[in-house]
C-alpha cells in the first residue's frame, strides 16, 4: 500500500492540453466517456422525437421526410458514435491496465492517436447533419446513391471511426498479451478482460470491411463506377452482403464488453466465484468466431437463394447455444449466494433479464418461415432495442454506478440512482415490449404513417419514452451530484486487482507491479472438491 | 387481445406455428430465468456482511444440461422454420403468374389478361398465385401480413412470391424495404375474390366499375382515384406539405417552376403532369413522379381534375 501523497490521476495535471494530449490510458477513457455520453444524448434525443411522432397516425409534430432525417440520426449515431466504440473503448481503457496489473497499455501514444480519429470521424459526422441523410443506419444502395443528401460524407466520418476502432482493438489485445502482471495467467484474467479481447478481435477483423465498402460507395457515387447500382450493372445485395458482414460481427462488438461488465458485478455482490468461468471465457471466444459466420440472417428476404438461407439460419442457431450457457452461468452464480441489490447489481440482474428476451425473440427471426412474416417490422426493432439496451446499455449503466468510485473517487447516492433504475427499467420495457405485438400484427418498421388499429399500441410505446426519459434525467442528476468525502479504495470488498489501489487511482497505477497468486474470482469458503 | 393478423393464405398456419412454438419456449423460459432470479435474490439476499459462502466454482452435470437442452431446442426451430419455408418457396405447377412492379412510391399489377391495376391486387380464392417482381427503382419489399408473405424486389433481377388465398376479403400490402420519403404511404390492398366474383372481374368488370361509378359526379370519381391510384401517397389534400405539391387550391394558381419560369394551372397543365410528370417541376419539389401514361384512362384525368377543382 502506498503512503505517499502521490497525485492521482484526476488531479495530476489542469486545463485542456493536460487532457487532450494525455497518454494516461485513464484519461483516455474518461474523455471517450464524455464524447460518447454526449452523442448517446443527442441520438436518445432524436429517437424521443421520432416516438412522440408517433402519437397519432399521419403527421404529429413533423413531416414524412423529417422523420426519416430523425430515424436515420439516431440509428447511425447510436451505432458508429456510441456502442461500437463506446464501452470498449471508455471502459476498455479505464480498466483494462487497471485489471491486468499493468502501468498503462502497451502504445499509449496509439491510444491517444485513437481517440482523435474518434474526434476526428464524428466531426466529419456532425459536419455532414448540413443536408442530413434519410437513408437509414443501414445506407441500402441504390437509395443511399441517389440521394441528395450527404451520405458520402457521413459514410467517410464512419471510414475515420473505423480506423480509431481497429487502431483500439490491436491496442488492447497486444496490452493482453504483453503486459500482464506476473502469475496474471490466461485463467485468471478478469472476464472484461476476456470479453475486451474477443470484442478486440472482431474490431480488428470485421471493420475493414466496413471501410472497403464505404470506399466502394465513393468510388460509385463519384466515378459512376457500378458496384451496387442496378442503373449502372451492379447488384444492390452485394452492398448487404459486405454491410452485414461487418455489422453482425459488429453487433457483438457492442454486446460482448457489456457481458464482461456483468461477470464483473454479479461475483462481487454475490460473494460467490462466477459460475463456470471457463465456460464464460470460450463462449465469448466462441461467439466472436461464430459471428463472423451469420450475416446472411439479415437478408432471409432479399432475394438471396434459398440454400444460402438455410445455411445462414443452421449458423445462427449455433450462436444461440453459448450465449444461452452464459445466461445460465450468471444465473448460477447467485445460487448459494450473498446477494447485495446495489445499483449496479440490480443493472446486472436486469441485464440476465432483458437479454434473455432479446436473446429468445432472435429465436423468432433465425426461424425462416417466421421471419419471412417478421422481417423488417416492428419486431425487429423491439428485438435489437432488448439486445441493446437491455442488454449493451443496462451493461454500460451498470459500469457507470460500479466502477463510480473508482473513476471519480467519489460515492453516490443509492437510493436516488436505484428509483432512476425502477423507472429506467418500466419505462424501457413500456416502450418495447408493445413492439413485438406491433411487429407480429405486421406493422412495418421506419413507417411515418400509420393505420389507425396501431394507434394504441404505438401510444403507449410513446409514454413509455416519458417514463424512461425521466428515470433517466434522474440517473445522470444523481451522478452529476457525488456524496461528499472521499470514495474508500474498495468499497465493495472486492478482489479484483483494480480495487486494489486508492480511488482514484495515482497516474501510474501500480507503485511496483504486483504479483498474483490467486483466481479473480476467490469469493466464499473452499469447500471440498469432489473429484 | 390478438397478436397475430387474420390468417388467410395456405402458408400463414405454418407460420402461426412456428411463432407459437417459438413464444411458448420462450414464455416458459423466460418464466424459468425470472422465476430463479427473483427467488435467487431473495433467499440469498446479504443478511451480514459475513455471509459465509460456498465457492462452487462449476457442475459438470448443469452445464451438460444447459447446453445441451437449448441445443435440442433450438434444433427442432430450426427444422420447423425450415420445413415451412421450403413448402413456401416451392411453386406449385398450377401456379398463375402476376407481374408485379414497384416505383417511388406504387404498385402496378400485370396480370396475363392484358389487365393492369395499380395499387390493387385482384386474385381468386384457392387459387396458386406466383408473383414475378420486379423494382423501376430503388429497393421494395412486398408484404401482405394476411397471408405472411414478404420479399424483396430490385432493379437488376427477379423475385418471386407464392401464395394460395384461403380467405375471400380485402388484405393490406405494404411495402417494408424502406424506399424514401413517401414509404409509409406505399400502401395497397389485396381483393381476395371468389372464383365467380373473379372471373366477372377477368371479363371486363373495369368497364362495370366505370359504369357504377358514372352515376357519380366525376368530382367523387376523382376522390375515388385519388386515393385508389395512390395520388395520396405524396400529394395532400388538406394543404399539408408531402412529397409532392398539396392539390388543395392548386387549380387556377400561379405555378412557379424549378427553371424560373411559371404558368397558371388549368386543366392542360395538370393533364401534361399527370401523363409527363418530368415537364415541368414546381419549385422546391424533385423530380420524383412516375408518368401515369397508360395507366389512366382520359375520363379518369378528367375527374381528378374535377376533384382538384373541388379542393378550394
Amino acid at each position: 500500500m502506498s503512503q505517499e501523497q502521490e497525485k492521482n490521476y484526476l488531479e495530476n495535471g489542469e486545463g485542456f492540453a493536460s487532457w487532450f494530449f494525455t497518454v494516461d490510458h485513464k484519461r483516455i477513457g474518461i474523455m471517450y466517456l464524455w464524447a460518447i455520453g454526449v452523442f448517446f444524448i443527442i441520438a436518445a434525443i432524436a429517437s424521443f422525437l421520432v416516438r412522440f411522432e408517433h402519437l397519432t397516425p399521419g403527421q404529429t409534430i413533423m413531416t414524412a421526410h423529417t422523420y426519416n432525417v430523425l430515424f436515420t440520426l439516431h440509428g447511425s449515431m447510436m451505432v458508429f458514435l456510441f456502442i461500437v466504440p463506446g464501452v470498449a473503448a471508455s471502459f476498455g481503457n479505464f480498466l483494462i491496465p487497471l485489471m491486468i496489473g499493468a502501468k498503462d497499455v502497451i502504445f499509449p501514444k496509439l491510444n491517444l492517436y485513437s481517440f482523435w480519429l474518434y474526434l476526428l470521424g464524428a466531426a466529419v459526422f456532425m459536419i455532414a447533419l448540413a443536408a442530413p441523410a434519410d437513408t437509414g443506419w443501414t445506407f441500402y444502395t441504390p437509395y443511399s446513391i441517389e440521394s441528395g443528401a450527404n451520405v458520402i460524407l457521413i459514410t467517410f466520418g464512419i471510414f475515420i471511426l473505423g480506423f480509431s476502432s481497429i487502431l483500439t482493438g490491436i491496442n488492447f489485445i497486444v496490452t493482453m498479451h504483453k503486459l500482464r502482471a506476473p502469475g496474471m495467467t490466461w485463467d485468471r484474467l478478469p472476464l472484461f478482460c476476456w470479453a475486451a479481447y474477443a470484442t478486440s478481435l472482431l474490431q480488428v477483423l470485421a471493420t475493414p470491411v466496413v471501410g472497403i465498402t464505404l470506399l466502394l460507395l465513393i468510388g460509385e457515387r463519384f466515378f459512376g463506377l457500378g458496384f451496387f447500382d442496378p442503373a449502372r450493372g451492379g447488384d444492390p445485395v452485394l452492398f448487404q452482403h459486405f454491410f452485414w458482414f461487418y455489422s453482425h460481427p459488429a453487433v457483438y462488438i457492442m454486446i460482448l464488453p457489456a457481458m464482461g461488465i456483468i461477470s464483473e458485478v454479479i461475483p462481487v455482490f454475490s460473494r460467490k466465484p462466477i459460475f463456470g468461468y471457463k465456460a464464460i471465457a470460450y463462449a465469448s471466444l466462441a461467439i466472436a468466431l461464430i459471428s463472423f459466420l451469420v450475416w446472411g440472417h439479415h437478408m432471409f428476404v432479399s432475394g438471396q437463394s434459398k440454400l444460402i438461407n438455410v445455411i445462414f439460419s443452421v449458423i445462427t442457431y449455433a450462436v444461440a447455444v453459448p450465449t444461452a450457457i452464459k445466461v445460465f452461468n450468471w444465473l448460477w452464480t447467485l445460487y448459494k449466494g450473498s446477494i447485495e441489490l446495489s445499483t449496479a447489481m440490480l443493472y446486472s440482474l436486469a441485464f440476465i433479464f432483458l437479454f434473455t428476451i432479446g436473446g429468445l425473440t432472435g429465436l423468432f427471426l433465425g426461424a425462416l418461415a417466421a421471419d419471412v412474416h417478421l422481417h423488417d417490422t416492428y419486431f425487429v426493432v423491439a428485438h435489437m432495442h432488448y439486445v441493446m439496451i437491455g442488454g449493451t446499455v443496462f451493461g454500460f449503466f451498470a459500469a457507470l454506478h460500479f466502477w463510480y468510485p473508482k473513476m471519480w473517487g467519489r460515492m453516490f447516492d443509492e437510493f436516488k440512482a436505484k428509483i432512476a433504475f425502477v423507472l429506467i427499467f418500466i419505462g424501457f420495457n413500456v416502450i418495447f415490449f408493445p413492439q413485438f405485438i406491433l411487429g407480429t400484427l405486421g406493422m412495418p418498421r421506419r413507417y411515418f404513417n400509420y393505420a389507425p388499429e396501431f394507434q394504441s399500441l404505438h401510444q403507449l410505446s410513446t409514454y413509455g419514452t416519458w417514463i424512461g426519459a425521466a428515470g433517466f434525467i434522474l440517473m445522470l442528476w444523481t451522478l452529476m451530484r457525488p456524496l461528499p468525502g472521499k470514495a474508500p479504495g474498495n468499497p465493495y470488498r472486492s478482489l479484483s486487482l483494480e480495487w486494489s489501489m486508492d480511488s482514484p487511482p495515482g497516474t501510474f497505477n501500480f507503485d511496483e507491479i504486483p504479483t498474483i497468486t490467486e483466481p479473480v474470482y476467490n469469493y466464499g469458503t473452499k469447500i471440498e472438491e469432489e473429484s | 387481445m390478438n397478436w397475430l393478423p387474420v390468417s388467410a393464405s395456405t402458408f400463414a398456419p405454418g407460420v402461426d406455428f412456428v411463432l407459437w412454438l417459438v413464444t411458448i419456449i420462450s414464455v416458459i423460459s423466460c418464466i424459468l430465468i425470472g422465476f430463479l432470479l427473483v427467488y435467487f435474490v431473495i433467499k440469498y439476499r446479504r443478511k451480514s456482511d459475513n455471509d459465509q459462502t460456498p465457492a462452487i466454482t462449476h457442475d459438470s452435470f448443469l452445464e451438460t444440461l444447459w447446453t445441451v437442452i437449448p441445443t435440442i431446442l433450438c434444433i427442432v426451430i430450426f427444422i420447423y422454420g425450415y420445413v415451412f419455408y421450403d413448402q413456401y418457396t416451392t411453386t406449385p405447377k398450377n401456379a398463375v403468374e402476376i407481374n408485379v412492379t414497384a416505383k417511388q412510391w406504387l404498385w402496378t399489377f400485370d396480370y396475363s389478361n392484358g389487365k393492369k391495376t395499380l395499387n390493387e391486387l385482384y386474385v381468386p380464392i384457392g387459387q396458386p398465385i406466383r408473383l414475378v417482381m420486379q423494382s423501376d427503382d430503388v429497393l421494395h419489399s412486398f408484404f401482405v401480413p394476411a397471408f405472411r408473405v414478404k420479399q424483396d424486389l430490385m432493379g437488376n433481377r427477379y423475385t418471386y412470391i407464392n401464395f394460395t388465398a384461403t380467405k375471400e376479403g380485402v388484405f393490406d400490402i405494404y411495402c417494408t424495404e424502406y424506399c424514401g420519403t413517401a414509404h409509409s404511404n406505399m400502401l395497397g390492398k389485396v381483393h381476395v375474390l371468389s372464383k365467380e366474383k373473379f372471373a366477372s372481374w377477368e371479363d371486363g368488370s373495369a368497364k362495370k366499375v366505370q359504369k357504377a361509378s358514372s352515376n357519380l359526379p366525376p368530382a367523387e370519381v376523382g376522390r375515388q382515384l385519388y386515393s385508389d391510384k395512390g395520388c395520396v401517397a405524396c400529394h395532400s389534400i388538406d394543404g399539408a406539405d408531402g412529397v409532392g405539391p398539396t392539390w388543395k387550391g392548386l387549380f387556377g394558381k400561379n405555378r412557379i417552376f424549378a427553371d424560373g419560369t411559371s404558368i397558371l394551372a388549368d386543366e392542360n397543365y395538370i393533364k401534361e403532369s399527370i401523363l409527363y410528370p418530368g415537364e415541368k417541376i414546381v419549385e422546391g419539389y424533385g423530380p420524383v413522379m412516375p408518368s401515369y401514361k397508360g395507366l389512366l384512362e382520359d375520363s379518369d384525368i378528367t375527374a381528378i381534375i374535377e376533384y382538384i377543382k373541388s379542393l378550394k
